[in-house]
């Protein structure tokens, strides 16, 4: 046999020209540890590079639109809870906002601070979730995800005590809350974010300047910031390929506009970048809830306007947007004066953030769709609906 | 942003062959829309893109309307300019009816973000999108007949018994039951 | 264990004595290792990832080896919507598991569909297509209930039989251990039911 190579480029030609390699159709999924829940994608390798990849979706339509159009206003708020399963009170909010432009109804102060709180902590946990499924995408099997989930559960102790469930919480109403704060609450938001703000130290110290992630994440599905605005990519996704667009700043919904939060911006539109914008937002929504629960003022908390609990506009329609953890949500409705929507319509970010998988994925192997799969954060209950 | 008005004028200014009206919305607080022709929808999406003034580069959502009495299928988009930060403007695209001639120009070409969601539409309402790179089913499977989100779909027959009963969802139960009996 | 009777046993293991079956020997280890399969459909799949983390603890029970493959699995925690076009799926993947194998339905929407029962691609039950040994109730069930339903399932694995009459089905060779698996239609998934698995629950009505 002739080993005198002189290149590892000459290597990679004989070896074309020599034996040549088959094209090898791996279907991904549905069932498959790291696609995060039940997606598919059909990719095509030559050697160990992907040639081709097609995402399949589906296997979780549940049809929300369709049920979203035969109940009430009101009964959909359970439903958009169970949309992206990780974060239900940003769900709830998109679609109540939604609504209330409909039927001109407006959250009293104290209610929107509890939305701001839900949503902030909702952030928390959903960034905690993502960095910990990350690293078990990269192969860190358990330490990672079990911090975050060690976290996640001082949140859901709070949803808990707040509304009376762990992940769906069913907390939103039309103009203002379901319930008032229950007693002491604000101060085991406290006590969780001092916990918080250690903790996040530690994982960063675990994961952040790890090798093995750097070497992992770096340089790994760059996502250009043209790109990622041409194909509606939104939320972290397209921060990290440094587009400043956050819809809490942008829009400045809810009463965004009084906290002084920065919003991080990546670079490189990497899987680290990806990664560390993420990070930092959490800092960032720590400082949100601190000021949150400094300043949020007793009062009521339904609008006085909203006699009855569901609504029942008149024709119309609204497009309200929030940013969610995962992107731009937004909510679709059509009213025609019944006391359920005409059309009801999801924009459901982690979807529409997977519009360019394909190209990110090109070129490189199978290891790394996992790792750039992992970053985009995806929740199947939203990508299929 | 300029109001839907001033575009309108603009648009008609730009292209006069083009059939443009303006869609009032119920809704006070929220923005008419805009119906274009699908001759020249192409042409005037670049045209919202590209324009100085407006920079609609972000299209967030594209879904579909059914209007069964009305007669038509509806595509409609909803633009954002991310550089900007403004929007939105809705457009809206109409086919002829809803069985034979349904077809609309994809608007996939302009704006990425309209891939996916297009495919959706076709999948779920109907609609064939002309120019789309890759138009197939995505939610449900390829060999799959109806188009679910059309108001006149009816959905399998599969209820064992009486699910959550109330308005049309008793109707079913009850027609279930009479067929079954 | 007729001919020692479970008094006596319990005072010989006060004098260190263990006596035992080997049914009882092979039940005990087989229901403190039973492996799930790790396959997760919707929200329901997050209470079962929490269950297995650091509060829950799965592991305590024997369960927190989740397998990636079927191949090595004996229960499949069916955590999710079972929508249409996954329920081939699903069936494949069971038929996958070596005997002998259980199932759980967690959550509202795998025992019936739950809050999705009116959509046009959610199966109405996972049961439709595969035997299911446990379901727990909830929209998500709590971790508890997960841990509850896993110790029913080993009080059921322990009080499996390896002789007699009602010894276990797995032994039995007539027994079907794979499952047809369902096509999809141009409406509907073809058969939408496993005629000779499920048949609908009567509803007794009074008009
Ligand atoms: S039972 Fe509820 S929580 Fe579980 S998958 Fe169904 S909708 Fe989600």
């Amino acid at each position: 046999m002739d080993t005198s190579f002189s290149s590892q480029k000459e290597i990679d030609a004989r070896e074309r020209g020599g034996l040549g390699t088959e094209r090898l159709e791996v279907a991904f999924g549905p069932h498959h540890p790291s696609t995060h829940g039940v997606f598919r994608m059909d990719v095509v390798l030559e050697g160990e590079k992907i040639v081709s990849l097609k995402p399949v979706f589906g296997y979780l339509h549940r049809n929300h639109e369709k049920i979203g159009e035969s109940v009430s206003y009101l009964g959909i708020i359970p439903y958009t809870d169970r949309l992206d399963y990780l974060c239900s009170p940003t769900s709830n909010w998109g679609f109540v906002l939604a609504c209330e432009k409909l039927a001109g109804l407006e959250a009293p102060e104290r209610a929107q601070y509890i939305r701001v709180i839900l949503a902030e902590l909702t952030r928390l946990v959903n960034h905690t979730c993502l960095a910990g499924f990350l690293a078990q995408d990269l192969g860190a099997m358990g330490t990672p995800l079990m911090y975050a989930f060690r976290e996640r559960e001082n949140i859901l102790d709070l949803f808990e005590s707040l509304t009376g469930a762990r992940m769906m919480v069913n907390y939103f109403r039309f103009g203002g809350c379901r319930c008032d704060l229950p007693e002491g609450w604000l101060q085991g938001v406290s006590r969780v974010l001092d916990a918080y703000s250690k903790f996040l130290d530690e994982f960063e110290a675990l994961l952040t300047g790890n090798e093995i992630l750097l070497q992992r994440t770096q340089g790994v599905g760059v996502l250009k910031a043209d790109l990622a605005i041409n194909a509606g990519i939104t939320g972290p996704c397209l921060r990290a390929s440094g587009v400043n667009y956050d819809l809490r700043k942008v829009d400045a919904y809810g009463i965004y506009s009084r906290f002084p939060f920065r919003v991080p911006i990546g670079e490189h539109g990497d899987c680290f970048d990806r990664y560390m914008v993420r990070i930092l937002e959490m800092r960032e929504s720590i400082g949100i809830l601190r000021q949150a629960v400094r300043e949020i003022p007793a009062g009521p908390i339904m609008d006085a306007k909203a006699k009855t609990r569901s609504i029942r506009p008149k024709a119309g329609e609204v497009y309200g947007r929030i940013e969610s953890p995962k992107g731009e949500l937004g909510f679709y409705l059509i009213a025609d004066g019944s006391p359920s929507p005409y059309r009801y319509r999801i924009r459901p970010p982690s979807f529409i953030n997977l519009t360019v998988l394909e190209e990110m994925c090109l070129g490189l192997t199978v290891a790394d769709a996992v790792a750039i799969l992992g970053s985009i954060d995806i929740v199947l209950g939203e990508v299929d609906r | 942003m300029e109001t839907p008005e001033n575009i309108l004028a603009r648009l008609q200014a730009a292209f006069p062959s083009a059939k443009i009206e303006l869609l009032p919305n119920g809704c006070p607080s929220q923005p008419p829309s805009l119906l274009l022709d699908p001759a020249f929808a192409c042409e005037i999406a670049t045209f919202l893109k590209n324009d100085a003034a407006l920079r609609l580069d972000h299209a967030t959502n594209v879904t579909g309307v059914d209007w069964p009495k009305e007669g038509y299928i509806e595509a409609v988009y909803h633009l954002f300019s991310m550089e900007k930060k403004h929007g939105p403007l809705i457009i809206r695209l109409r086919t002829a009816n809803r069985d034979t001639a349904v077809v609309l120009p994809s608007l996939t070409p302009v704006w990425r973000s309209a891939d996916l969601q297009e495919r959706e539409i076709f999948d779920l309402f109907g609609i064939k999108f002309e120019g789309h790179p890759d138009l197939r089913r995505i939610l449900m499977w390829d060999g799959f007949k109806d188009h679910p989100m059309r108001k006149d779909y009816v959905a399998p027959d599969d209820f064992e018994y009486e699910p959550t009963a109330h308005d049309d969802v008793l109707e079913r139960a009850q027609q279930h039951f009479s067929k079954n009996a | 264990m007729s001919v020692l009777s479970d008094s006596l046993i319990e005072d010989l293991k006060k004098q260190g004595v263990l006596v035992t079956s080997i049914e009882a020997l092979y039940n005990w280890g087989r229901s403190n290792s039973v492996w799930p399969l790790q396959f997760g459909l919707a929200c329901c799949a997050i209470e079962m990832i929490a269950a297995s983390m650091a509060r829950f603890d799965l592991s305590r029970f024997g369960s927190e080896v989740f397998r990636p493959s079927p191949r090595q699995a004996d229960l499949m925690i069916v955590s999710g919507t079972v929508t249409k076009k996954m329920a081939p799926q699903v069936v494949r993947l069971f038929n996958q598991m070596p005997d002998p194998k259980y199932v759980i339905a967690m959550g509202a929407c795998a025992i019936s569909g739950g809050p999705f029962k009116q959509g046009y691609n959610v199966l109405k039950g996972v049961d439709r297509f595969i035997p299911v040994d446990i379901y727990i109730p909830g929209c998500p069930p709590r971790p508890e209930a997960l841990l509850h339903g896993l110790m029913e399932l080993q009080k059921k694995i322990r009080a499996q039989k390896l002789t007699g009459e009602n010894r276990a089905k797995y032994f039995d060779a007539a027994q079907p251990g794979e499952y047809p698996i369902p096509s999809f239609g141009e409406h509907d998934l073809e058969p939408s039911k496993n005629a000779a698995l499920w048949s609908p629950a009567q509803v007794a009505r009074k008009d």
